[in-house]
């Protein structure tokens, strides 16, 4: 073989982060540190209401009160709260009515990503919201939606448009005192997505976001909010790729789903942050809060592509209230390098007939950590919960780690639970058989790979699939040696 | 005053009864300043989130028993493996009775915690092993070690095997209206020694007992070291086991807890594999009413490569008790093909009762097989209608497919009689007559 895997490791460990490159569009930011000005100011440049202001300031003092988690398994330099600005918005505005208007430098970076607007607006039939560093600065297929009654917009323009909707939902699955970083971001949000699905109705196409962290040094806080009323259905898709820093940026998110009584919403993330390079410098804090309530006979499923960001911590959770109602999650985490994962997720079974699944694949490359945390809890009220969990974990090389902390909480005797994990290493024979047939061992791994995420990639909307499936490849590339 | 700062300030009391010129001494006073820093663990621990000792910290137990009480052989006969012929170490209130117990010297060592720590004959093995495993960081194993000076030791040296399995019995008389006593045993095998233990704790009256034990276990080389725990006590009798348990190559360490009764209790095992080629398993079974609490931790420690752990516990949980089970699996990077298995299953029989459970795995090598499995969920409707309709009452139906649920764990007792025993303790748990042994 001319070209030896040697060559190949090496030429890899050399790559760079292929998206990080760094947009240069002039933008208005807010000057570094956090106080009550600055949580004012910024609902002030938003022009809201007076209502939203006071419930951020609320956010902001239990915010002052509380000391950052320790618990998760992962080692970092904590942020400091005081260097980061918090308002970053880029400065060409207003909004644009048709993509021709939008400046071209930002369509090109775009481009760069692989989402070409014009492209998913012809082919895929997915409306982007896409969020670039805090405001939205394009939304495709509003008229399409609109006829449908359905609202899908910035969160910063549901507050100012809707603002019954969103004072009503909002905070009402994640408090503001929820956590440290929840509390973070109800006090500084800058921007985010909003989503409404009128009674009734099914959602004729896949609502997207692209989040990207731009300018340096800006803290990005998104706010989405989701709400399915009653027997509607929505599939929701969240994408992410940020540029190459050296210094680690703070992405605190907080998600909120509401299913009313029958509908289902379907919630998927592909998040690739930059994870930092190769000795574990720079990369994204991805400390994300993600919830959704079902009401009776709802669902809510959540699934997620993890590649990126050099500490994730994050669980996406279901509390089933309603009765029959059903949480899912699937997901794949994947570390290489330096990047350190805590991700899983709670199923919180309060009503009757609860059924909750949850298949989470995790795969440790590099000197990674990849956890599996999670929770199910059924209250002794809950008769007849179900649930069924596993956890997987694939290691390569021997200076990862694989952890699972899974808590099982029971308290009604009717309850079904079922749990395993395993964890192991690809298969010498698995892929000698490869070998054997002339599949190379890169290829073999990215093969055996996809097959064992197959069960949660197979969940992912189809256009998601495929990006999906390279985003592993990518990531575990010079993984093998 | 709260027991944290009797048991503190009655050290003081406890160094008028010890030899403080003896090296252990260091030790135990190391021991007490690390306990009076950290204090009783909390909830807010993570190694303690569904166990509160707070109930107990507010009784007035007595540290040390007032006087030296005798009971008769016919009183608490049933208490032993009296079918077959065992050696015995009795203790009663925490003290020595030479009436009730067996010992020997005759080849191996099974004598007492006392001797071993004041006669210079025991020091060179004292030095290598005592308190050398057990966690010093621990707070209610530092409060055993600060107070250790009582419990049994055995000690098999090369290719020995002690004739007949060993008995550690602990009776409390209900003298002192709450006795708190920290027994601490220190068991040895060298290479290719073989020896089982039966521990069991027993108090005869409804009167509180807290029982804070530490057990160290060392087997070396190809050494077999087989350890059944019997804990079946009254309701009002607490129970804190610390066990620890070090491993040399190619040796096989097996404990199994049978936990039927007290009011609280905590097992604490851990097991370190420091060679190669070692089998180490854990076995359980559970079987609680009332409000029972019983709180299973165990910990293996996978520090060299090439070797096994097995752990099955089963649990039937009642009325309003509470079954804790935390497992964990450490995998060190040096530590491949390693296999590690891990199985926790559950039967809820009534609403109040409550079951958490944290399987939990943590792997940093490559070349592993290592798995988990933990089920919450209810028997069979379909066997016990089978069961039904061939005649057997459903009571007796449902204690038969309960046997069958803890079947596994039982298989693997070595001791016949023991087997038997631990059969009978069951039946008698589920309220029926089996009319068979399994």
């Amino acid at each position: 073989m001319a070209y030896t895997e040697e060559e190949l490791k090496k030429e890899l460990e050399t790559k760079e982060y292929e998206y990080g490159f760094y947009t240069d569009i002039e933008s208005d930011t807010f000057p570094a540190g956090l106080n009550e000005d600055i949580v004012v100011a910024i609902s002030k440049r938003k022009e809201e209401p007076g209502w939203m202001t006071d419930w951020r300031l609320k956010a902001f003092k239990a915010w002052k009160e509380m000391e950052e988690p320790e618990w998760a398994n992962v080692t970092y330099q904590k942020p400091d709260f005081q260097a980061i600005s918090y308002y970053s918005a880029p400065n060409s505005k207003p909004k644009y009515d048709s993509l021709d208007e939008v400046d071209p430098e930002l369509l090109d970076t775009f481009k760069k990503l692989g989402i070409s607007l014009d492209e998913q607006k012809k082919l895929a039939g997915v409306a982007v919201d896409i969020v670039m560093d805090s405001v939205s600065v394009a939304t495709t297929f509003k008229k399409t939606l609109a006829e449908k009654g359905i609202i899908f917009c910035s969160i910063s323009e549901a507050i100012k448009e809707h603002s019954e909707l969103v004072q009503k939902y909002m905070g009402s699955v994640v408090p503001q005192k929820d956590n440290f970083y929840a509390a973070l971001n109800s006090a500084v949000f800058s921007d985010g997505s909003f989503c409404y699905i009128p009674k009734g109705v099914r959602c004729p196409m896949e609502l997207s976001t692209y989040f990207r962290i731009n300018q340096a040094g800006t803290g990005q806080f998104e706010r989405t909010l989701v709400i399915a009323d009653k027997g509607s259905y929505v599939s929701y898709l969240e994408g992410c790729t940020a540029p190459a820093r050296d210094e680690n940026q703070l992405h605190a998110a907080v998600v909120e789903l509401i299913a009313l009584d029958d509908a289902e919403i379907k919630y998927s993330t592909v998040q690739n942050w930059f994870p930092g390079d190769k000795n574990g410098k720079g990369g994204v804090f991805n400390f994300v809060t993600k919830r959704g309530i079902c009401e009776k006979n709802a669902k809510i499923s959540w699934t997620q592509v993890e590649t990126g960001s050099a500490v994730t911590w994050k669980y996406p959770s279901c509390i089933l209230k309603g009765d029959n109602s059903i949480g899912e999650f699937y997901s794949i985490a994947v570390t290489n390098n330096y990047q350190q994962a805590d991700t899983g997720t709670k199923m919180v079974h309060l009503g009757k007939n609860t059924r909750s699944t949850i298949i989470s694949k995790g795969i440790s490359a590099g000197k990674s950590q990849n956890s599996y945390r999670g929770l199910v809890q059924v209250s002794s009220r809950a008769e007849n919960a179900r649930n069924f969990s596993q956890c997987d974990s694939l290691l390569m090389g021997n200076e990862c780690g694989a952890h699972t902390f899974p808590y099982i909480e029971v308290k009604n005797k009717t309850a079904q639970i079922e749990h395993e994990a395993t964890t192991s290493k690809i298969g010498e024979e698995q892929i000698f058989y490869c070998n054997q047939r002339g599949i190379d061992t890169e290829k073999a791994i990215a093969l055996i790979v996809n097959g064992f995420s197959k069960e949660v990639l197979n969940k992912l909307p189809m256009e998601f699939a495929v990006e999906a499936q390279k985003l592993l490849e990518i990531s575990l590339e010079g993984s093998v040696g | 005053m709260d027991l944290k700062d009797k048991l503190v300030s009655s050290f003081l009391a406890f160094e008028g009864k010890v030899d403080i010129e003896h090296p252990v001494h260091d030790i135990r006073s190391e021991a007490i300043k690390n306990f009076e820093n950290k204090g009783f663990p909390s909830k807010k621990s993570e190694a303690w989130k569904y166990t509160s000792l707070r109930g107990l910290q507010n009784i007035d137990f007595s540290i040390f028993p007032k006087e030296e009480n005798a009971l008769e052989y016919k009183e608490v006969k049933k208490f032993f493996l009296h079918e077959i012929d065992t050696y015995k170490i009795v203790f009663i209130d925490g003290i020595y009775s030479s009436f009730l117990s067996e010992t020997t010297h005759d080849g191996v060592d099974i004598c007492l915690m006392s001797a071993a720590l004041t006669k210079p004959m025991y020091k060179p093995v004292i030095d290598v092993y005592f308190n050398k495993i057990a966690s010093k960081d621990e707070s209610l194993t530092t409060l055993n070690t600060a107070f250790s000076r009582e419990g049994a030791y055995i000690y098999i040296p090369k290719n020995k095997m002690p004739k007949k399995p060993i008995e550690i019995l602990h009776f409390s008389t209900g003298n002192e209206t709450s006795l708190m006593l920290q027994p601490r045993n220190l068991i040895i095998a060298e290479e290719n020694a073989e020896l089982q233990v039966i521990e069991r704790h027993q108090s005869l009256t409804s009167n509180e007992v807290l029982t804070n034990s530490v057990t160290e276990i060392f087997a070396a080389k190809n050494a077999i070291v087989d350890y059944y725990k019997v804990q079946n006590d009254s309701k009002a009798a607490s129970l804190i086991d610390n066990t620890y348990i070090n491993q040399k190559d190619k040796s096989v360490v097996k404990v199994h807890t049978f936990s039927f009764g007290g009011k609280l209790t905590r097992n604490n095992l851990n097991f370190f594999q420091n060679g190669e080629h070692i089998d180490s398993t854990m076995k359980g079974v559970t079987i609680l009413s009332d409000k029972q609490h019983v709180d299973h931790h165990t910990l293996v420690h996978h520090i060299q490569p090439n070797c096994e752990s097995h752990q099955d516990y089963k649990g039937i949980y009642g009325e309003n008790s509470t079954g804790v089970f935390n497992g964990k699996i450490i995998v060190d990077k040096l530590a491949q093909k390693t296999n590690a298995f891990q199985q926790n299953n559950n039967i809820l029989i009534s609403d109040k009762a409550t079951i958490n459970s944290k399987p939990q795995l943590e792997i940093f090598a490559d070349d592993v097989k290592c798995s988990h499995g933990c089920t919450i969920g209810q028997l069979d409707e379909e066997a016990l209608f089978y069961l039904q309709s061939r005649g057997i009452p459903k009571k007796e139906a449902r204690a038969l497919l309960m046997y069958a649920f803890a079947n596994n764990v039982l298989a693997s007792v070595r001791i016949p009689e023991l087997k038997s025993r631990i059969n009978k303790l069951i039946a008698l748990k589920l309220g029926v007559r089996l009319g068979f042994d399994l």
